[in-house]
Order: structure tokens, then sequence, then C-alpha cells
């Protein structure tokens, strides 16, 4: 009796190993799916005019299946928009959001950081729907028009909590004999933070700011109504720009363009996959 | 520079959070008033009636309400069954070794694909296959919508849960050990009562998640202004109409789709407060 208890109840964790085991190995399942298909579907599109050139009309693009033809031109449009907006957006960002994070990790105990920190905790919730509609009330309505600038600007709003964050949470994380060390040989607090401790923190402020631009490149939401997109190559940051996730969009919502969709979502996929592994990597390494 | 103006630098500096913050709220209240001053507060909320004929428009957010929830709540239903395995997997029963570390890379690296490439999949891999299935005649849906948004908040729940779950104390599994409980009964006895609350609201944070996702949604719910009846008929989230019409709309129209953003914004706000509330109190015990 009691030894039959004793296997029931072996049996039981038996099984339990075993379903835990299968449950977490199929979610391994989508990643490879997704991988999967946006490879095997956009390998063949990738070429060297797919980068250089921007993006066909629809009629031009008619014209080209009519024929049997591949559709003509790429995403250069999309690639250029897409890095004058991340550009504009880090440059504003991370000095800033470094700041605020030394802010917070100087003054953990303050009434004030607590809020500032409750707040960044509020703005890195907020869907990017809303960081989308948001700018264009600051940005698109009173410059009367969308523009690379409204576009940098969601982005730079998506950034900022995240390099924040990992900025305060690397400092806080420093071992407190550093920054006394510093203290002691009779550098003021400023000194200190820019000579010890945020070099000391740098690996783990790369790695954040890495994560962060991996988070915002491949958001289309806040970008629909502030850069909108354009079919043409463009420099110009108070016009209307393209980036490769709206492009992708524009793709998959038009019938004579969804050829293309695979090797555009291929190139933002490796490249945001390449940044998550890459700051992964450095994490552990400078880590040790 | 002296420590003065360093900490004014600062100072000033961590204002900008206050200052974004206060400025989102600010906005999206002016800008929806005009919305609830039409409507009124509660009937905007209640109201199912969403259409833009000239002279009679009429707007309501029951609907999107609705259809977030449900997509929301069945996403969460999905991604329980994933979630808690890995969480057990990389914080409990490999814990520290090499194929947990590549479990998680792979968790992370599905938090980090775009949204709208989760939308592509589950558009031209997953309707296919609901259709296929006989489930809906067209595909997409609310259940499509919530079964792609299920795996992409797993990687959120799994990587806070097992932190929670790494966090027990040795002394009471070993103790459980000692008394001869097999590693089940430990983690059924010991692990989730003690885990329990963190846990849990690691999966309210991942709902905090699933609220406002966009992209997905919007290319899968089958956008219809209805509410859903069922889970497998269209509808549209307040993320999806707001990314549907926002483009096009203005005045009244523009007005009440703020107010929905407002709305998303006040419930998303909400639950993440509770969610950040819950982990400081699991994180003392």
């Amino acid at each position: 009796m009691n030894k039959l208890k004793v296997k029931h109840r072996l049996a039981k964790d038996k099984l339990m190993l075993w379903s835990i085991c299968l449950l977490a190995a199929m979610t391994a399942v989508p990643l490879l799916a997704i991988l999967g298909e946006v490879l095997l579907r956009g390998y063949d599109q990738l070429s060297w005019s797919f980068f250089t050139e921007s993006t066909p009309t629809a009629y031009k693009a008619m014209k080209a299946i009519a024929a049997g033809e591949p559709i003509p031109g790429g995403i250069a449009n999309g690639i250029v928009g897409t890095m004058i907006m991340l550009g504009m957006a880090i440059v504003v960002a991370v000095p800033l959001g470094i700041l605020c994070g030394a802010f917070l990790a100087e003054n953990s105990k303050s009434r004030f950081a607590q809020f500032v920190s409750y707040l960044t905790d509020l703005l890195q919730g907020t869907p990017s729907v809303i960081i989308g509609i948001i700018t264009y009330i600051w940005v698109v309505v009173p410059m009367k028009g969308y523009s690379a600038i409204a576009g940098s600007v969601a982005l730079c709003v998506m950034m900022l909590p995240l390099i924040i964050r990992s900025t305060e949470e690397t400092l806080k994380i420093l071992p407190i004999s550093l920054k006394e060390a510093g203290l002691a040989l009779g550098g003021n607090k400023s000194r200190v933070m820019m000579k010890v401790q945020l070099p000391a923190a740098f690996g783990g402020i790369f790695t954040g700011v890495l994560l962060a631009i991996s988070r915002v490149i491949g958001e289309t939401a806040p970008l629909m109504f502030t850069a909108l997109g354009c079919s043409l190559i463009r420099f110009s940051i108070d016009k209307p720009i393209s980036a490769v996730p709206l492009l992708i969009w524009e793709f998959f919502n038009d019938p004579n363009l969804q050829e293309l969709i695979w090797g555009a979502s291929l190139f933002l996929l490796l490249f945001v996959l390449t940044l998550n592994l890459l700051s992964k990597y450095l994490a552990k390494k400078w880590n040790h | 520079m002296n420590d003065r103006l360093y900490r004014i630098i600062l100072f000033v500096v961590a204002l900008v959070v206050p200052i974004v913050c206060g400025g989102v709220v600010y906005a999206l209240v002016t800008d929806a008033h005009e919305a609830f001053e039409h409507f009124g507060f509660l009937k905007f909320l209640t109201s199912s009636e969403w259409s833009y004929t000239e002279g009679n428009e009429q707007y309501g957010a029951l609907p999107f309400i609705t259809g977030t929830l449900m997509t929301t709540l069945m996403a969460l239903l999905f991604c329980i069954p994933f979630s808690l395995p890995v969480a057990l997997f990389v914080g409990e029963y490999f814990r520290e070794t090499k194929i947990a570390s590549v479990l998680s890379t792979v968790t992370d690296l599905l938090a980090g694909i775009p949204s709208i490439i989760y939308g592509l999949w589950g558009f031209y891999t997953l309707r296919p296959i609901i259709m296929a299935l006989n489930i809906s005649p067209q595909g997409s849906g609310i259940l499509t919508a919530s079964l792609v948004l299920a795996i992409m908040i797993v990687p959120y729940a799994a990587s806070l849960s097992a932190e929670f779950i790494k966090m027990v104390p040795n002394d009471l599994k070993e103790g459980a050990y000692s008394l001869g409980a097999t590693r089940a009964e430990v983690v059924r006895k010991v692990i989730f009562p003690v885990a329990g609350s963190g846990i849990f609201s690691s999966y309210v944070l991942a709902i905090g998640r699933a609220l406002g996702e966009t992209m997905t949604v919007t290319m899968l719910i089958g956008n219809t202004n209805n509410i859903p009846d069922s889970i497998t008929s269209t509808g549209n989230s307040m993320a999806s109409i707001i990314a549907n019409q926002f483009g096009e709309a203005d005045g009244l129209r523009l007005s009440s789709l703020i107010a929905i953003g407002l709305i998303l914004f006040l419930i998303t706000a909400l639950i993440n407060m509770i969610g950040k509330i819950m982990i400081k109190r699991a994180r003392i015990v």
C-alpha cells in the first residue's frame, strides 16, 4: 500500500519534470517559426539595389508584376529615415537619460527622486501608440505637418525611461567603496561621478542604450502619426520621412507591394536580434 | 564644477521626467475634453456606437474597451501554461546551467522581435491555420490576436517569475526535501506559496504589456467596430482603433480617439502601478 503511494508520487514528479521540459522547449517554436518564415521568404529579395533604391510606386510595382518581373526598388528611404530619426533621438535621450539616472542613484532616498522614479516606470509602461498621439499633439499640430523631428521626439520619449533605468541600476550596484575612495582622494561629487562612477558603469549603460535602440527601432505605431512615411530618400528633418517598420506597414496594406514585405522584415529582424544578442554578450563579458 | 552646481544640474535634468509625464496627461486631457463634453464621460464609456456619418456622429468606447479586455485576458490564459514552465525551468529545475541560459536567451529574443513582425507572422502563418481548422471563416479575430499576444508576453512574465522563484530560500526547499518531499511537491508546496505573490505580480505587469500592444492586434483582430460576441468574432481594441483611424480623423472623431487613448493610458498606468507595488512587497518578503 505504502509502496504504491511512493511510486505514485515519484511518477507524478517525473511527469512534472517532463511536462516542464516539453512546454518550456515549445516556447522556442514561435521564435524559430518566425525566423524561418522571414528568412525563407525574404532572403532572395535582399540585393544591393534593395538597400540603395527607394520604394517603387504602386503603379511601377503593378507593371513589374504584370510583366512577370521582380518589383524594382528597395527600402533605402526607410533605412535613411530610421537612421536620421534614431540619431536625433539618441543625441537627446542618451545624455538626458544618463544624468537622470545619476540623479536617481545619488538621491535614492529623497521623496522627489522616488517620485521621478515612479514616473519613469509610468513612462516606460505607456503604450507606444499613446506616445504617438502625444507627439502628434506636441509637435505635429504646432508645426502644421508631419516631420522627421516629430518621429524622433516620439522615439526619444520611448528611449528615455529605458536609459534612465539602466543607468540607475548600474550605478546602484557599483561597490560603494569605489565612490568613497574617490571622495577620500579629495574629488568632489561631480568629479567622482564623471571620472569614477560613470566610467565604471560604462558597460551597463552602454548595453542599456543598445537595448533601448533595439526596442524602439522596430516601433511602428508612434511613427505612423508623426513621421508618416515618404517614398523619397530624404535628409531634411522638417518633412515627412519614412522608416523601415513604416515601410513594412505600407507594404502590408498595399497588395501591389506585398512582395517587398519579407525583405524589409528580414532586414529589421536581423538588425534587432543582432543588437539584442550583442548587448547580452557585452553585458556578460563586462560583468566578469 | 562645485557640488552645488552639480546638484542643481542633476535636479534640473531630472525635472524632464515629471514635465514629460505632465505633458502627456495635460495633452490627452485637453484634447479629449471635446469628446467627453459632447457625449458625457459615462455615456462615452458605455456607448457602443461608432459612426461617423456627418451630422449624426456617434462615438462610444465600449466595443474597444471590451475588445482590449478580451484579447488581454485570453492572451494571459494562453500565456500561463508556457511562461510558468519556462520560469520553473530557468529558476529552479535547471538553474544556472547552460541550457537554462540558452532558454532565457530564446525568450529574450522573443521579447525583442518587433510587434509588426509578430503581426505579419500571425497574418500569414497563424491565420491560415485557424481558417483551415475551421475555427473561424475569416481567420482574423479576437482569438488570433490573443494567441500571438500570448507569445509576445511570455518573455515578460517568465523572466520576472523566474527571478522570484530563484529567490526562494534554499533552507525552505532543503527542509522539505529532508522530510521526503519530491521535487514536484517542493514546487507545489514550497516554491509556489513563497514566490506566489511575486509570480502573480509578474503576470500583472505582463497584462500591462498586452493592454497597449498595437500593431499585432491591429493586423489580426479584424478591425470591426462592434462589441465582439464570441472569442472568434472580429473586433477592435483601444490601441487598434487608434492606429486604424487616427490618421484620417479630425474634429469630434479625433477627440474621441484621443479620449480612448486617455482611457487606455489610465488603465495601463493603474495596472502597472498595482504590479510595481506588488513587486516591491514581494521583494521585501
